[in-house]
């Protein structure tokens, strides 16, 4: 239909059916994104709770509050609930589905009702899990290290297994339905070299979830049937090898950060050139930089396993390894502030977040290179060091990019403005709460607290309520966003379809998107992130 | 799966053509590298089994070769052949959609669903067999194999066996998921569903076919021919 002229409202994929029904079948790619954002909301606040528990519980250093099996239950459903049904869908599956098809011109991805059907198995997994901790709960840690989960643990581990095991096969359809689509399906002139970053990170996060995904599949599968019929293929009574467990549980889970972080990069990559008004510099070196960390990220994973056995020859050649990692990774922090240098920045709420993801990024990498070496690891093996270094690339990194993208393409999804006060404010107190949360972890690593344990020496004590007051401010930080978005998709101000004068095609049809997403077919005439080609008016959508 | 309008007169290449497309020539493309895809990730998938293979064989090698050496050789063989006909009417089946001989490719299909089905018959009897025998892994496994049974060990051979049954029950799933998939292009076929300008489905569903196919011609040699000599 023709909207140039026409009044507000006009016909979107938000009003265009409003049933329950078409809800629940809808194939469009930007439907589905928000049937997805509203499941992890829930994974996110559940995990949440048994995090908020945990820290609760680590207030005193005798356990006042829960058993140390009730401990165990809470921190591996806490793991497993934020990694397989927060993390690693969390950018891909929302802002990815909502965005790939916008950005290189497509009408949709290439296969809408399997993309509909990932969400499905999604759900099915979730509630299979959800239903795992009802019933009693987990206590093997997110890890399911055998022999404890095939041999000695009572918690529901087939039940929360199999959950994990649905869910993947939606994730695993999500990267094949991404990869097809960014290979086959952008618009004329959309070639490899204009592509905007966030799909480069998006399409190399793919290929992780289709190569790695399938091995944790059939390593849990082998978990189930070893525990359901008492054969021995990874417990050493019965003849079998719990180190070839790990080797393929981190064959899946080391790639899997690389999952959990890949598309937070992308999503930075386009905050950080939408406020400075600037190609992102070095494109083409972030863009590879994407692929790298996909390609090396499937060659470092013993080095979560330097004190499982493992012949000090492999351990050496794996340390390497991880180092190497670095170096892309690297390459995207200086290239990030070398776009922000000389910069037009408008400091608004999604900056906030890109600024706050480089400093945290970089603080979870560094630390990650004190873990990739040999002797250093040895002493903060399976500490609250590698708490504190996980958790500043899950949350400080992923997280924040998750929320700043969300700010970001806000607009776009709902059509409406966010209140950019409440947004900073929400941003710093975000900022503030993490750091206060995770930092005093790093130091309680060193000096020698486990993970794992509910109760600990009263010496650590004070870092430990350092780190609950945190948490609580890093709670009243999540739950801002969660109140003023809503409180925004009724009361907030229109948005025209390129409110922040941004140069990718998304911006270049109506907010919120038709339901085809354009009317006119796009034609690329320009590269990534060229500003000269933004039309000048921002109401202005010449696809529309 | 694709949509499928009732009326005949309707099955043109263009009709075919999804929304998100924007030609036929685009879809059939995209639908060939997604099944290219998914075969990437059931190579991933199975390759976890294939390590732990490695990794047990190693271990317990002779436990191994007693546990292979009981198996029915000729039942792995004469499944081995079956399904390698069964590729091969596959493939033809696909050249007959390409050319357009309807006829040929229902005929063809149909050979290729009972060469699936008598694979997976003398698989189950095969499964029956071991059944029969007690060497389900397990509590009630019994260790009664009467090749190297000085060298090997009950444990050993357990593994094997549990390798055994996963793998090629594995295979056999997969089977089964291919045998109905066949069945539903017989129904296809016999309303000429598929044009020269569109069968993507038979393309696909053959990739599948031969990919499966494929598993068998690894699993064949690794479980039925680790060391003949000692038997």
């Amino acid at each position: 239909m023709s909207t140039a002229t026409a009044p507000q409202p006009q016909s979107n994929y938000l009003n265009e059916e409003s049933s329950l029904r078409s809800w629940l079948l809808t194939t469009d790619h930007k439907r589905i994104a928000i049937l997805y954002t509203l499941s992890i909301t829930f994974f996110f606040l559940l995990g949440g709770i048994f995090a908020l528990l945990i820290r609760i519980e680590l207030l005193s250093p005798n356990g006042m509050w829960v058993s140390d099996e009730t401990y165990n239950k809470l921190f591996s459903m806490h793991g497993i609930i934020m990694v397989w049904f927060f993390l690693v869908p969390s950018i891909p599956t929302t802002l990815g589905n909502f965005l790939i098809p916008l950005m290189i011109g497509a009408k949709d991805v290439a296969f809408p009702k399997l993309n509909l059907l990932s969400w499905y198995l999604f759900m099915a997994g979730g509630i299979f899990t959800v239903y795992a901790i009802i019933a009693g709960g987990v206590d093997t840690g997110w890890t399911f290290y055998t022999p404890l989960s095939t041999g000695y643990v009572n918690g529901h581990v087939i039940t929360a297994a199999t959950g994990i095991f649905i869910a993947g096969f939606g994730t695993i359809l999500t990267g094949l339905n991404f990869i097809v689509t960014i290979h086959r399906m952008r618009a004329p002139g959309m070639t490899w070299s204009r592509l905007p970053l966030f799909i480069w990170s998006n399409y190399a996060t793919s290929i992780i979830l289709v190569l790695a995904t399938p091995v944790l599949a059939i390593t849990l599968l082998l978990v189930a049937v070893e525990r359901f019929a008492h054969v021995g293929i990874f417990d050493p009574a019965l003849g079998g090898d719990p180190v070839l467990f790990q080797h393929l549980f981190w064959f899946y889970s080391h790639p899997a950060v690389y999952i959990m972080i890949l598309p937070g990069m992308g999503v930075v990559s386009e905050l950080i050139s939408a406020f400075s008004k600037k190609r992102v510099f070095g494109y083409g070196y972030v863009a590879a930089s994407s692929i790298a960390i996909a390609v090396f990220g499937f060659l470092v994973w013993a080095h979560h396993m330097f004190v499982a056995g493992i012949s000090v020859y492999a351990a050496m050649v794996f340390s390497l390894l991880s180092y190497m990692v670095s170096v892309p990774s690297a390459i995207k922090v200086f290239n990030w502030t070398a776009t922000l240098y000389k910069g037009a920045i408008a400091y608004k709420t999604p900056l906030f977040y890109a600024i706050g993801f480089i400093g945290l990024f970089t603080w979870g990498g560094m630390t990650g290179l004190f873990l990739a070496s040999l002797g250093m690891d040895v002493h903060v093996h399976d500490t609250y060091f590698v708490i504190a270094h996980f958790h500043y690339i899950m949350v400080g990194g992923m997280v924040m990019a998750y929320l700043g993208g969300l700010h970001y393409w806000w607009p776009k999804i709902s059509g409406r403005m966010y209140p950019e006060a409440w947004g900073r404010i929400a941003a710093l107190i975000i900022f503030v709460g993490f750091n206060l949360t995770f930092f005093p972890q790093f130091i309680l690593g060193y000096l020698g607290m486990p993970r794992r344990y509910h109760t600990y020496p009263p010496q650590f004590q004070f870092w430990h309520v350092l780190s609950s007051a945190g948490a609580s401010i890093l709670g009243i930080g999540y739950l801002l966003p969660l109140c003023y978005l809503l409180w925004s998709i009724k009361h907030g101000e229109v948005a025209g379809p390129n409110p922040w004068g941004s140069t990718g095609l998304e911006w270049r049809t109506s907010s919120p998107p038709p339901t085809h997403n354009f009317n006119k077919l796009p034609v690329v005439t320009w590269e990534a992130y060229d500003y000269s080609s933004v039309p000048k008016n921002r109401e202005e959508a010449p696809y529309a | 799966m694709p949509s499928h309008p009732e009326s005949a007169v309707e099955r043109s290449g263009a009709a075919q053509v999804a929304i998100q497309f924007d030609n036929a020539g685009q879809q059939r493309v995209a639908a060939n590298m997604g099944m290219w895809v998914f075969l990437s990730t059931e190579v991933m998938f199975f390759g976890g089994l294939f390590l732990s293979y490695l990794v047990y064989r190693h271990m317990h090698l002779n436990s191994f070769i007693a546990g292979s050496n009981d198996l029915n050789f000729w039942i792995g063989t004469i499944n081995t052949m079956v399904l390698l006909c069964s590729s091969f009417t596959m493939a033809l089946a696909v050249r007959s959609a390409q050319v357009g001989k309807n006829r040929a490719l229902v005929l063809l299909l149909s050979l290729t669903l009972v060469l699936g089905l008598v694979f997976l018959g003398l698989k189950f009897f095969e499964y029956w067999q071991h059944y029969e025998a007690h060497h389900i892994p397990g509590p009630g496994f019994v260790f009664d194999f009467p090749h190297l049974h000085h060298l090997a060990s009950e444990r050993g051979v357990e593994l094997f066996m549990f390798l055994y049954f996963v793998m090629t029950g594995l295979h056999a799933l997969h089977m089964l998921v291919g045998v109905s998939l066949i069945t539903w292009l017989i129904i296809q076929a016999r309303k000429r569903a598929f044009t020269p300008a569109w069968h993507n489905p038979v393309e696909n569903i053959g990739l599948y076919w031969h990919f499966v196919d494929i598993v068998w011609i690894y699993l064949y040699p690794m479980l039925y021919l680790i060391d003949l000599s000692k038997k």
